[in-house]
């Protein structure tokens, strides 16, 4: 038995199958990160005047990684391109940059998270504070690159760009003298919790996008000789679905590094 | 929507996240990241009129 509509448009909805189903998908995905979205505004306006943290995001590296996946936006378009006038070298060769754009992402992304997960709040019990990365510890010290803040100017770690006057240093401290330590990971407060969740979702839609653009990179080129037609459509839909995850970059990055 | 259709919905996006962020970078005091990022708004312009350009015969659907 053959599937109908595989490669031509089924006549009352205008659409191949696989096109309306990216769609149905990407719809239920709208509804996802909308209501992400939504949670990041209620958080947002929820919290306490002065307490919402500013400049605690690379804007650095969130524009280079918008910039790479804006790139490879374009490479998969182009694969597309390459299908349709059916030139493989070159669809493999867009393709192929697709999956470095992609796996850059995510390394950039994992040094992201690696910052924040040694970047530590230390309460101590005189009731300052240090904030810094963590350079090294012990049983008996913790050594951190930053500051320390007087107990009363607590606000001051909110606004990472007013600690900027005071010096970094590195911190020898006392265990017996630390109160509490905290590194800046999901649990930490609103923001991180948000942040993780947010970027870390997207991060592993990214990530199922390389496994399949990596199967139609590799493995998946047999179709290219046996059904010319039914690739080119899913060269499409994988690009659809590309384009949804940076367009959902194109939205978290403004939200997230430059709020 | 065809891929063509939604490259072009992001590329009107991306023009727009460009200015944005020159306003953003204006405001907050870094003008080198402004003129970057106007420059970007205009780059992404231009290519999407050429690729308008190069794919005339493809549908938006």
């Amino acid at each position: 038995m053959e599937i109908p509509y595989t490669t031509t448009a089924r006549p009352d909805t205008g659409l191949y199958n696989a096109k309306l189903g990216i769609w149905l998908f990407l719809a239920s995905e709208v509804m996802l990160f909308g209501g992400l979205f939504s949670a990041y505004v209620l958080l947002r306006v929820g919290a306490p005047e002065g307490f919402w943290p500013h400049g605690w995001l690379s804007v650095t590296l969130g524009t280079v990684n918008t910039l790479i996946l804006a790139l490879s936006a374009i490479t998969t378009l182009l694969a597309w391109v390459a299908c349709k006038v059916g030139d493989f070298r070159k669809f493999k060769m867009f393709h192929a940059f697709t999956l470095l754009l992609a796996l850059t992402f995510l390394c950039v992304k994992s040094y992201e998270y690696h910052d924040k997960w040694i970047h530590y709040e230390i309460h101590l019990k005189d009731g300052r504070i240090a904030d810094g990365h963590l350079e090294e510890q012990d049983d008996q010290t913790v050594t951190i690159l930053g500051r320390i803040i007087p107990g009363d100017q607590e606000q001051l770690l909110y606004d990472l760009r007013s600690q900027k006057n005071i010096p970094k240093d590195e911190i020898k401290l006392d265990r017996s003298n630390i109160l509490k330590m905290e590194n800046y990971g999901p649990r930490h407060n609103t923001f991180t919790a948000i942040y993780f969740t947010m970027t870390g979702l997207h991060a592993l839609h990214i990530l199922g996008g390389c496994v399949v653009i990596g199967f139609l990179w590799g493995p998946g080129t047999r179709m290219w000789k046996t059904d010319h037609e039914r690739f080119t459509n899913r060269i499409e839909i994988s690009g659809l679905f590309w384009h949804f995850v940076d367009l959902v970059w194109i939205f978290l990055f403004p939200v997230l590094y430059l709020t | 929507m065809s891929l063509k259709g939604f490259h072009l919905v992001f590329v009107t996006l991306l023009t727009t996240l460009s200015l944005s962020c020159a306003a953003w970078a204006f405001d907050a005091g870094h003008p080198g990241f402004g003129v970057a990022g106007i420059a970007t708004g205009v780059l992404v312009v231009v290519y999407g009129v050429y690729f308008l350009r190069k794919l005339k015969n493809v549908s938006f659907l």
